[in-house]
């Protein structure tokens, strides 16, 4: 093949190799949330109350135990699933029980969860309970939200910092 | 009447008509660039080349990188903006060639797979490559994190998510990007310290992935490289790389301008499920790491060593393609005295160490000929013994002996009266005496049939019968044997038409210069 033939068709393959790459580092766009969505997002890590309340041991109990192991109150490990209901203008979007982690089941609830929903003014309630020996819902937080689109509204859950948080 | 092949076929491709297109696409770009240059030829060293660029342009970058959530955006979007013909060069050049490295790296596994290089020896290097997939999207993934922007942010919330999926996790690793509040500086250092760890781990993982080859491609030809990186930099100036809006936990990015070659994954997972994205991904990595598995051909017979014959000399070794050689004491105990030793997990039966032993002379007087290194499915002494019976066959006013390659193009049609064709294990088989001792035992010419340039299916099989021809390299063909009386060609399996068109110059030239003949026959 002739040199400047040669050279032209490097060319035209370099030319279509950056051309490749160039396109594809940018394009196709790609629609992530709709222009009319906003995003919700449920997530907490909460340890549950304790499974079963805490029990005074009884003064034989305790001298049958070594003296360092002498505690007064006998607490078992395992902790509450956290029970957790979010609606959106009264239409359930979530409704889950998230057990506890761990092999012991004694670590925290753990939670994260996306919903696209649609943009607007909404009702949003939440209730979390978070003791199986407690019947219905301990935490209830319900108000009404304006998600413009594309907002992200993070809903969490922390009792140290007033319980149920929209954010 | 039918020419004499012996040696195994090729590992089994998976699709006969894909290898073909391959091949035929690789002698277009032959002819466009020289096989040296060829892209496709050297997809492998075209991996190693744009990762030394991906570095240089990086540590340019870093250097001026700031890890704290407040500064990391500012300071990459200022490269761009502040420097545009220094690091927004370099950071352009970074982004691009990282791209360009997927996309090799596709293009090195979808070809080797097409020509069914997977299998028998080759199987530790397409294995250890496995990792290598996932370990240059990870370092890559967490570099569009860095930058801190709408696509950073889309990509971290994905990337972690996707993790959760596993449930390993005691608490959800997304929320580590939940609210503004969750991110902090240390994240930022601890994304440059993976961004720096995983790219070692892939250097060491590539250097690992070569280990079995002696001579690995890793350094394009000149042109090859230079014309890579003015691609790159012609682009990066044309379309210099700028970051989105800075990534705000409070808003989610609605329509993203994605880089495909890296973040795909991402929208597979929010099209579908994170499940579905992990079983891809699992199914793809245990796809490609069963492919040695796969039905495939016997595995060739591999080279042995014969001590007798053997004087250490450390040409296979110095030849082999694939480091199956060693060289260790000879067992007949004279001082210093070496032998080959032949390690069978390594040796793919290629033959190019018999064609580098000095014994496989078949001027060698001995009733059997024994080289020092044979291929028990075509020894030297087998060859000579067919090379005797075709010369006493061939008839005719030029006859001619062509010595062709298994895997290149097919020389048995060429078989006829006054043509013997003869097809090797790999043309680098051939011991270059062998086509003087054709021509002083009858013959008029010689033509040598090996791989396309750069095409050895055994990697260096063709140039080192080049170079032992043309007298560069050891063993040598003989100055005297005159040069209009054999014939090197080059030729691919799709080049047949063009062995027959140089086998009749080849004729045309013996016709006319007859005197140089008689030397030989003397």
């Amino acid at each position: 093949m002739p040199k400047p033939l040669a050279l032209a068709g490097q060319a035209v393959l370099y030319a279509l190799f950056a051309a490749t790459i160039g396109w594809f580092s940018f394009h196709p766009r790609y629609q992530h949330l709709a222009p009319d969505q906003a995003l919700l997002k449920l997530s907490f890590s909460h340890p549950g109350q304790l499974r079963e309340a805490c029990r005074t041991r009884s003064a034989e109990e305790l001298a049958k135990l070594p003296p360092n192991m002498r505690q007064p109150l006998d607490c078992p490990r395992e902790r509450s699933p956290v029970t957790v209901e979010l609606t959106l203008d009264g239409a359930v979007v979530a409704r889950d029980v998230v057990p506890p982690t761990g092999v012991a089941r004694d670590g925290p609830s753990t939670l994260y969860a996306r919903f696209a929903v649609p943009a607007g003014e909404h009702r949003l309630a939440v209730r979390i309970n978070d003791s199986v020996r407690e019947p219905g819902f301990i935490y209830t937080r319900e108000e009404a939200v304006q998600l413009a689109p594309g907002r992200i509204l993070v809903v969490d859950f922390d009792p140290g910092k007033g319980g149920i948080l929209f954010q | 009447m039918c020419a004499h092949s012996v040696s195994s076929p090729l590992p089994a491709a998976p699709a006969r008509p894909l290898r073909d297109a391959l091949e035929r696409l690789e002698a277009a770009f032959d002819r466009w660039f020289g096989a040296h240059a060829n892209p496709l030829r050297h997809l492998g060293a075209l991996g190693f080349f744009l990762f030394w660029i991906v570095v240089a342009s990086g540590v340019y970058v870093y250097a001026l990188y700031d890890t704290s959530v407040a500064g990391a955006y500012a300071s990459v979007q200022g490269l761009s903006q502040n420097q545009p013909w220094a690091g927004g060069l370099m950071r352009s050049l970074h982004r691009y060639a990282s791209d360009a490295f997927v996309l090799v790296v596709v293009l090195h596994i979808a070809c080797e797979l097409v020509r069914g290089r997977y299998t028998g020896f080759r199987w530790f290097t397409w294995v250890s490559g496995v990792p290598l997939l996932w370990l240059a999207l990870g370092s890559g993934v967490i570099g569009f994190w860095l930058v801190w922007d709408d696509v950073a942010q889309f990509s971290a919330a994905a990337t972690l998510e996707w993790l959760d999926a596993l449930g390993l996790f005691g608490e959800p690793l997304a929320r580590n990007v939940l609210t503004a509040d969750s991110v902090d500086d240390r994240f930022f250092s601890l994304l440059a310290f993976l961004h720096i760890g995983l790219p070692l781990l892939l250097l060491l993982g590539m250097w690992v992935h070569i280990q079995r080859l002696s001579r690995p491609d890793t350094q394009p030809q000149r042109t090859l490289g230079w014309g890579t990186l003015a691609a790159l930099v012609v682009l990066s100036l044309a379309a210099p790389v700028v970051s989105q809006a800075p990534a705000d936990l409070a808003r989610a990015p609605q329509v993203l301008a994605l880089d495909w070659f890296y973040l795909a994954p991402h929208v597979l997972m929010y099209e579908t499920s994170a499940a579905t994205l992990w079983i891809v991904a699992a199914a793809v990595t245990l796809l490609l790491a069963a492919c040695p598995a796969l039905p495939h051909a016997p595995r060739a017979a591999v080279a042995v060593v014969d001590p007798a014959n053997c004087n250490g000399c450390s040409r296979c070794f110095a030849d082999c393609p694939y480091g199956a050689i060693t060289m260790d004491a000879h067992p007949d105990a004279r001082v210093g005295a070496r032998m080959a030793v032949v390690a069978p997990e390594l040796c793919a039966g290629c033959g190019i160490c018999a064609g580098a032993c000095p014994s496989a002379t078949p001027f060698r007087s001995i009733r059997e000929l024994a080289s020092g290194i044979d291929m028990p499915q075509l020894t030297i002494g087998a060859l000579r013994e067919r090379l005797r019976s075709e010369l006493a066959r061939l008839r005719g006013a030029t006859r001619v002996v062509v010595f062709g390659c298994d895997h290149g193009a097919d020389v048995r049609g060429l078989q006829d009266g006054n043509t013997a064709a003869m097809s090797l294990l790999c043309a680098g088989q051939l011991p270059p005496a062998f086509v003087e001792y054709a021509l002083r035992r009858g013959a008029d010419g010689v033509l040598v049939v090996a791989c396309a340039e750069d095409g050895c299916a055994f990697r260096q099989g063709e140039r080192w019968t080049e170079e032992r021809l043309r007298g560069q390299r050891e063993p040598y063909l003989r100055e005297r044997v005159p040069a209009r009386a054999w014939r090197l060609v080059k030729a691919g399996r799709q080049d047949a038409g063009r062995v027959r068109e140089e086998l009749a110059s080849l004729r045309a030239g013996l016709r006319a210069g007859t005197h140089d003949r008689g030397a030989m026959h003397a």
